[in-house]
């Protein structure tokens, strides 16, 4: 680990002016992922900016009838909200199928937007590692990718992006809030939120430098019976093969979004037009144009049978 | 004392003590957080300074160049190690690559440097300013590709490579019911929850490490060997270790860096290895490729048992003794095994709890049951058909004690092993559900082990032996032999262990610490029990019990005989040659529920049951939480263990603990355990054999034959991960 100063800043405009002071600053929030990276050096900021006390963490209704969640919610706090659990219950859904206990009590609503990739090579300072080093190659592509993206990749990069909440997120159509270094507020559709990885895979969301996320809103609910189904090779504390996160309503139209695909959530709205004929037409239109290695085209059909078991599930 | 006839009755069969359900001893101590583990010892020397290991960052090939200004140059640095300024070292006997590596790299993460600083963040961020160069050269990493340039190894620990009876190939040719087929495992890491670690201080030319390791006088004969000083100079303590699994039966990378940190720093140097460094840096189970032959008649009986199996290992390494147990587990006329041996530049192969079996009935025992399946029986009546009371190989040496049909037939009852279906007829919901069996076997192996027991006036008796506790509760079996042996109460039994100072024990490894250390600690009190009746003048067949000696009319307390100054008594037992007269070995059964999801494939292990014959238990207790530890690892390596090897780069990828998936709690909803009454008194007066890793024998092919058994898809990969099962489940409704 680098050596690094450290602020605690009570509000957004002291946490964004601090950015400004100091090139090189991070903001740190429940640090359960920040802290792993810098210990091994594949972060090394100069400066962390604490924003975790920022009074960020309230889950307020919205004049629209949706939620306003803090981005300083903790996951934990999130997932047993009584409206995000009768209302989103997708959201609780995923969230508690990730990480552990010890983890969501820290971890934070923008924080787990942001975590980075699990691609071990990422971890692996001795690797070639376009996220990590741009330019340095992939070392994924032609090793051990077995966990790896099969939509969205490209020649630079084929990691995943490993949130369960942001799935359930992209179901449910957020956007995210942030506040600039000007002060200039925006609202980010989750849709719009991350980047692909092209030739820049180190540049993973859309944010500007010192950009500071304050919320997630959540538009009103939109019903459906919610299930998310993260698949993995051990029954807990692990991260997703793949998973599906659905809403699906009583005349089998919903909404459907994949983890563990791709570098973001994954959602075709287009090809949610053919839920009611069944998983595959869906799984087909999501996956469209999907390349695989030799270890990781089992994601395909996984995704499909998932599909097709929530699906059954659903009606019940 | 020398055992060489077996044991008659013994204090020990009392069995007021030993034989016991008992709560660990040291238990509070963990549980509190006071039991003080290796890195933690910051009260055994002042001024410790952080020593962190810069592993290479090649897998094989050459430094070019090291350049160490700007780590000299950084906050707190006090000296930094390599095998350019760290004087002439040796290899240690157990050791196939060098600890401390330069210029010559073996395998990835190699040690090449240790960096000392005041503070581990300091020598943490110091590590990585270390700048090297490096040539790299060409590898061999892949194993299904070196097997073509395997060769015979030489023989191990007395186990030959090739083993060969009757006529093999004639027999099989000739079988009714035959199969061939391939089974692999790959590379597995100990994955113990205790990092490795050392704190080291020199006095002088007096070295003395805290450290964390299975087998202490091993482990000092190996340091002074390295560091070419006199065993007499180098005092080793490892009082609780935290976990091992064979992992920390040698000297890694921490001792020998830690003994050169304090002597470059002239300071006490602590040195922990980051989880990456334990699964590149130190030694795993090697994957395995193993064929296995079984010729059968229609009804049935083995006429023919071919295994072979081929492994990998650095230049100078060994085998992975996959086809140990199939020279003793069935009947079966002609025979014949094979062990071949390639070059691979991966980190260094070693044992891992069970070596040899683990693995071999990984292949061993799926083989049986698609054997069964081509005769048509019930894998469980198979088994108990190939029974044999003798050794195989050598039918003039019987077992000394055999009781797998029983733990077969026991657990079957148990488990409703009757109400198994036919493959892929199960369902419960969207799960398709099997069962699975497989035959447990791993031998006894004993070793000579001493002791050294002490009497104080307040019949306390304080045993001192440099065995180790890994986790596996040798503090309280060692108490409780000494309790039954004294006559006191388990509260008057203290247990000083893993110092070297202490008279020489077994070890932990290979399941022989058990018995063996608990039989060294036997001897010794035979010692003092004859010194403390000549002591109180009383008649040799004196009784002791509830803290007296008793004899005729006569009873006094225990303590007496040390009023006058403290009673000690050392001995070490040492074995004849009953265990070439006798096959030792360890039996067991282990049953498997399994679901898997229809749907995803998803596998989710539903009940598991071991029923184990291993001698007399000595703790109930801590024998259940063994197999059930190992059952947990054997459910592991059949579902998710796997070292993901870069064929490329030489490494294992995976390397830490949310890469190299081991199972959690919601893996193992239900495990049960059942330990046949039995005492062997072939073994040792105790009449104990090993349990620890029998437990893990046998499992991972129980789960692979429930999953076939709920499936109807035969996977002879491990792990046995849903990729494998997808294209091939039934379809979806
Ligand atoms: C062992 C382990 C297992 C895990 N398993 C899972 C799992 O199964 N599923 C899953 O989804 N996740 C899993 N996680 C990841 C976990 O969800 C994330 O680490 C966590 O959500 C990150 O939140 P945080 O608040 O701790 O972020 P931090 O580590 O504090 O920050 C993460 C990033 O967000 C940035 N950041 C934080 N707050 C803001 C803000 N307000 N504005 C702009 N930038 C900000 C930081 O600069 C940093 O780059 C696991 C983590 C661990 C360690
Ligand atoms: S997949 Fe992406 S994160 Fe992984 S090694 Fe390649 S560039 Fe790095």
């Amino acid at each position: 680990m680098k050596s690094f100063t450290y602020e605690r800043v009570d509000s957004a405009a002291a946490a964004t002016a601090a950015f400004t002071r100091t090139p090189g600053a991070r903001f740190i929030a429940g640090g359960t992922n920040l802290l792993d990276l810098m210990k091994l050096e594949i972060e090394t900021p100069s400066h962390l900016i604490d924003v975790s006390r920022l009074a960020l963490d309230k889950i307020e209704a919205t004049a629209e009838g949706g939620l306003r969640i803090g981005a300083m919610v903790r996951n934990t706090d999130l997932a047993s909200d009584a409206r995000v659990r009768r209302d989103y219950g997708l959201l609780t859904r995923a969230l508690v199928a990730g990480a552990s206990g010890q983890l969501r009590n820290k971890a934070t609503t923008a924080g787990n937007l942001l975590q980075r990739t699990r691609c071990p090579y990422f971890y692996d300072t001795n690797q070639p590692c376009n996220k990590r080093k741009p330019g340095s190659g992939c070392a994924a592509i032609g090793g051990f990718n077995r966990l790896h993206a099969v939509v969205g990749a490209s020649d630079a990069c084929i990691a995943t992006h490993p949130s369960d909440m942001a799935v359930a997120m992209r179901a449910l159509d957020a956007a995210i809030e942030t506040v600039d270094a000007a002060g200039k507020a925006r609202a980010i559709p989750i849709a719009d939120f991350y980047r692909a990885p092209g030739k820049t895979p180190h540049l993973e969301t859309v944010l500007a430098p010192g950009e500071l996320i304050t919320a997630v809103t959540l538009p009103k609910p939109v019903g459906g019976t919610h299930i998310y189904h993260k698949v993995r090779d051990r029954a807990s504390y692990a991260f997703a093969l793949i998973s599906v996160g659905a809403i699906v309503q009583r005349d089998g139209t919903g909404r459907v979004a994949l983890g563990g695909v791709g570098y973001k959530p994954w959602r075709v709205e287009a090809a949610e037009a053919a839920l009611p004929r069944g998983a595959k037409p869906v799984a087909d239109g999501l996956l469209a144009g999907a390349r695989t290695t030799h270890e990781n085209a089992y994601k395909l059909p996984l995704v499909e049978r998932t599909l097709a078991g929530v699906l059954a599930q659903a009606k019940g | 004392m020398k055992f060489d006839t077996p044991a008659t009755t013994n204090p020990i069969d009392q069995m007021k003590i030993v034989g016991k359900p008992t709560n660990r001893i040291e238990g509070p101590l963990k549980t509190t957080g006071t039991a003080p583990y290796a890195y933690e010892r910051h009260d055994v020397a002042a001024n410790q300074a952080y020593g962190y290991v810069v592993g290479s960052a090649i897998a094989k090939g050459r430094i070019a160049s090291m350049n160490l200004d700007e780590a000299r140059a950084a906050p707190g640095v006090i000296a930094i190690v390599t095998a350019d300024n760290a004087g002439k070292l040796a290899k240690g006997n157990f050791n196939t690559a060098k600890l401390l590596g330069g210029p010559d790299i073996e395998h990835y993460h190699q040690a090449i440097a240790l960096v000392v600083a005041d503070s581990f963040e300091q020598a943490r961020a110091a590590a990585s300013l270390v700048r090297v160069e490096y040539t790299r050269g060409k590898g061999a990493y892949d194993l299904a590709a070196a097997i073509d340039t395997a060769i015979k190894p030489k023989a191990s620990f007395g186990t030959e490579p090739d083993t060969a009876v009757g006529n093999f190939a004639a027999a099989f040719a000739a079988a009714p019911v035959q199969l061939d087929a391939r089974y692999t495992t790959p590379d597995h890491s100990h994955a113990m929850m205790e990092p490795h670690a050392t704190i080291a201080a020199w006095e002088g030319d007096k070295l003395t490490v805290w450290t964390s390791n299975q087998m202490i006088a091993w482990s000092v004969g190996d340091m002074a060997k390295t560091l070419g000083i006199p065993k007499e100079n180098i005092r080793f303590d490892s009082p609780y270790i935290g976990g091992g699994f064979g992992g920390k039966l040698f000297n890694r990378a921490d001792v020998l860096l830690a003994a050169l940190g304090a002597k470059a720093s002239k300071r006490p140097v602590k040195v922990a290895l980051p989880r990456p460094l334990m699964i590149n840096n130190t030694t795993h189970r090697p994957a395995t490729i193993q064929r296995v032959r079984l010729g059968a008649t229609a009804d049935g009986k083995l006429t023919a048992i071919g295994h072979e199996s081929w492994s990998g290992d650095l230049p100078g390494g060994g085998p992975e003794t996959a086809v140990a147990q199939t020279r003793l587990l069935y009947a079966g006329e002609n025979r014949m095994t094979a062990m071949r041996l390639a070059v691979l530049d991966l980190p260094e192969g070693n044992a891992m709890r069970a070596p040899g079996e683990a693995p071999g009935l990984m292949a061993l025992e799926i083989a049986v049951d698609e054997l069964a399946e081509k005769v048509g029986m019930d894998p469980v009546a198979l088994r108990v058909l190939n029974d044999t009371q003798v050794d195989p190989e050598k039918p003039s040496r019987p077992f000394s004690q055999r009781q797998l049909n029983k733990c077969l037939e026991t657990g079957a009852e148990k488990f409703g092993w009757s109400k198994r279906a036919k493959p892929g007829a199960t369902r419960d919901g969207r799960w398709l559900v099997g069962m699975g069996v497989a035959a447990a076997f791993r031998n006894n192996l004993n070793g000579p082990s001493a002791a050294r027991v002490r009497l104080a006036k307040s019949g306390v008796v304080t045993v001192e032996t440099d065995m180790t506790d890994i986790g596996t509760g040798t503090y309280t079996i060692i108490a409780q032999t000494a309790a039954e042996m004294m006559g006191v109460p388990l509260d008057k039994v203290v247990v000083k262990l893993g110092d070297s100072s202490f008279p020489v024990s077994a070890g932990s490894g290979g399941q022989w610490g058990a018995n063996s250390s608990t039989a060294g600690v036997y001897a010794a009190c035979v010692k003092l029990r004859e010194a403390v009746v000549q002591k109180l003048g009383l008649a040799s067949d004196a009784v002791f019990a509830d803290g007296k000696v008793k004899a005729g009319r006569r009873s006094v307390a225990l303590g007496d005989a040390a009023a006058d100054g403290e009673l000690v008594a050392e001995d070490n037992m040492e074995y004849g040659d009953l265990a070439e007269k006798f096959q030792q070995s360890t039996f067991g059964a282990h049953f498997v529920e399994a679901g898997v999801d229809a749907m995803t494939g998803e596998i989710r292990v539903r009940r598991m049951l071991a029923v184990c014959a291993a001698g007399r238990i000595l703790n109930p207790k801590a024998a259940r939480s063994q197999v059930i530890g190992a059952m947990t690892m054997g459910a592991g390596a059949a579902l998710m263990e796997e070292l993901a090897v870069d064929k490329r780069f030489g490494f294992f990828v995976n390397h830490d603990l949310a890469g190299y998936e081991v199972p959690v709690h919601a893996d193992i909803p239900h495990q049960d355990v059942i330990f046949l009454d039995e005492a062997d008194p072939t073994t040792s007066p105790m009449k104990a054999k090993g349990v620890g890793e029998l437990g893990i024998c046998g499992v991972a092919a129980a789960v692979a034959n429930a999953i076939y058994n709920a499936t109807g898809v035969r996977v002879r990969n491990y792990p046995i991960t849903l990729d494998k099962l997808l294209g091939k489940l039934p379809d979806m409704v």
